[in-house]
């Protein structure tokens, strides 16, 4: 009998317990399916966040370190400068990379790491409840901006992927999403890509993934999708924000 | 071997190369500045790596990072910059990782000065971030200690797979002297079975982690980390008892001040005062019972403990004297070094008091 579909060799058979709805185990599955395809699961190590994907080293098929909350790409480089050879990755939230961790990210990109972020950015705190996040779209309500965030109060929200692509070192980011079919399979590129860069010892590469959090949001999954679709993709827009990758020697 | 003189910061970093030290992360703070300059210039001559972070904070992350993977990982700070890696540190320990750290302390609260202090022995010897840890806490009084004592920590480390801290002064980490690169102890080490290496000739995955979020599970862990602590509490005290067999006033002190209450002890028995000093060396785990058992005999008056900081280590000192003999305190903060004549007036009223 031959199989049509399979649970990829870089996930574990684990259940996972990300809400219904939520895009994390979609975009585990991506990655664990790019590994798998590049044949990188006996060497690769894995970072994971505090947030939502804390539990991601318990899912992936593959060698995993849990970083505190924002430090995964200051662990992922002292990982990848001792095994400059080996892929490495970080998989972050929102909360942990745009806020807490937002000096690690920068300076990692900043020294060219060589190694992969995938970032989930679903403009709120999951994990803690719902609260505002720095890329918490303007008027969108969270448990502490119960009216709607105010630019005046909180600021405007924060592009990551343009951030970074300012840096010289970071040589690819690109914004992706999840929400149907062509979308995933360009999301499934763009990570692929970006490994692929990280093994030619290109610099350092960061995949974004709108994603959506239908629970903390407020919303069923369908309509979660369609509020990524109109509202997060209009302010994040989708795309390649930076490939200078084909140019680094 | 011929003698060489050497500068306390550049000794910290030769000794940990010597010994092995695969990468060090290190953001400059004074007063140990010399300690990330040193292995920017020799760890890549070695083949090692070295990277100075944006932060203490990615410092001790990066150190979690290569620790995680098996490696032999360091970084060094001063007081200031310690605090930010408390989190970090306790990353580590909950992870059961070896690493070694080194806190060149420098006065405080705040920016403080940049001038040497012992204010850190409470952020040293209590864990100091969150959780139940501990780190081991060795304090050299001298520049050969610190090179003995740096080459040392890395097994202990690995031994344990527990952080060990280097605790000096900004003054030992400032002065020179002439020291003799000699071997040091070495341990027969675990395997390190459980570092994150790339799966490949492994069934399972390795996770590093120190979250456990079923409490049974959390506590499992804690139990097991107490068990450790407790091993490393038998068997790696050390400390230094000089004059306090027949003396009448024993001085406790650490560093610095330990090595200028040598001269105290002279020029007191000089003057026919019976005077001994009790060093501990590692300051975590406390030689909490020999400290207790030469206070306690009958020759004994009065202890005097001697610090750079407003009394912290005194609180130990009570602990182990378990109130069988009173205990005095004299300290210089914020960057001051006592002299000699300070702590032997300092004697000598504790003794009047005593009368």
């Amino acid at each position: 009998m031959a199989y049509i579909y399979k649970r990829s060799e870089g996930l574990r058979d684990i259940p996972m317990h990300y809400c219904p709805g939520c895009h994390h185990g979609i975009v585990h599955k991506l990655v664990a399916e790019v590994l798998e395809e590049m044949d990188l699961l006996d060497e690769v190590i894995g970072v994971c966040p505090v947030g939502c994907a804390v539990f991601a080293g318990d899912y992936f098929n593959c060698d995993f370190q849990e970083a505190a909350h924002g430090r995964a790409p200051a662990v992922a480089t002292g990982i990848k400068r001792t095994h400059p050879n080996q892929p490495v990755f970080t998989y972050q939230g929102d909360g942990d990379l745009a806020s807490i961790g937002a000096g690690e990210i920068v300076h990692a990109a900043m020294r060219g790491e060589k190694f992969t972020t995938v970032f989930i950015n679903n403009g709120i705190y999951g994990m803690t409840g719902g609260q505002m996040a720095p890329t918490t779209l303007i008027g969108m309500k969270a448990s502490t901006c119960q009216d709607g965030r105010s630019a005046e109060q909180a600021g405007m929200p924060m592009r990551m992927s343009e951030m970074l692509a300012t840096l010289d070192g970071c040589v690819y980011a690109e914004r992706v999403c999840v929400i149907d079919i062509p979308n995933l399979n360009k999301a499934k590129r763009a990570i692929k890509k970006a490994f692929e860069y990280q093994m030619a010892g290109k610099g350092f590469t960061f995949i974004e993934v709108l994603s959506t959090c239908p629970t903390n949001w407020g919303m069923t999954p369908l309509k979660a999708n369609q509020f990524l679709k109109e509202k997060m993709a209009a302010y994040y827009q989708l795309g390649v924000v930076k490939d200078t990758a084909q140019e680094v020697k | 071997m011929a003698k060489e003189l050497w500068k306390g910061n550049e000794v910290i970093a030769e000794a940990a190369i010597r010994a092995g030290c695969d990468c060090y992360f290190g953001y400059p703070i004074t007063p140990q500045s010399e300690v990330p300059e040193y292995m920017s210039v020799h760890m890549p001559k070695h083949g090692r790596i070295f990277v100075q972070a944006e932060s203490e904070v990615a410092a001790i992350n990066m150190v979690y990072g290569a620790a995680a993977c098996g490696l032999r990982a360091m970084t060094t700070s001063s007081s200031p910059g310690i605090s930010l890696m408390q989190e970090g540190i306790s990353y580590i320990a909950g992870s059961r990782l070896p690493a070694v750290i080194v806190n060149c302390m420098r006065g405080g609260p705040g920016l403080g000065t940049i001038q040497p202090s012992q204010a850190d022995y409470y952020q040293s010897t209590r864990g100091g971030g969150h959780g139940d840890y501990r780190t081991i806490v060795l304090a050299p009084s001298n520049i050969q200690e610190l090179a003995d004592f740096v080459q040392e920590a890395f097994d202990i480390a690995d031994y344990y797979r527990n952080p060990v801290m280097i605790a000096v002064d900004g003054m030992i980490g400032q002065i020179l002297e002439p020291i003799e690169w000699r071997p040091v102890k070495r341990r027969e080490l675990p395997p390190k079975d459980w570092a994150t290496t790339g799966k490949r000739g492994r069934k399972t995955p390795n996770l590093v982690t120190s979250l456990f979020m079923d409490p049974e599970d959390c506590d499992r862990m804690n139990q097991l980390m107490g068990e450790n602590l407790k091993r490393i509490e038998e068997n790696e005290t050390r400390y230094e008892a000089i004059g306090c067999d027949d003396a009448e006033i024993i001085l406790v002190a650490y560093g610095t001040p330990a090595r200028i209450i040598i001269s105290v002890l002279d020029e007191l028995r000089t003057q026919g005062i019976k005077a001994g000093l009790f060093r501990p060396i590692s300051l975590w785990p406390f030689p909490e019972k020999p400290l207790h058992d030469y206070v306690a005999k009958d020759n004994v008056k009065l202890v005097l403990d001697v610090e750079m900081s407003l009394g912290q280590m005194i609180d130990d000192v009570r602990l182990a004297i378990k109130g069988k003999k009173p205990v005095h305190f004299y300290g210089r903060a914020g960057g001051i070094v006592p002299t000699v004549e300070e702590i032997i007036e300092a004697a000598k009223k504790a003794l009047k008091e005593a009368k």
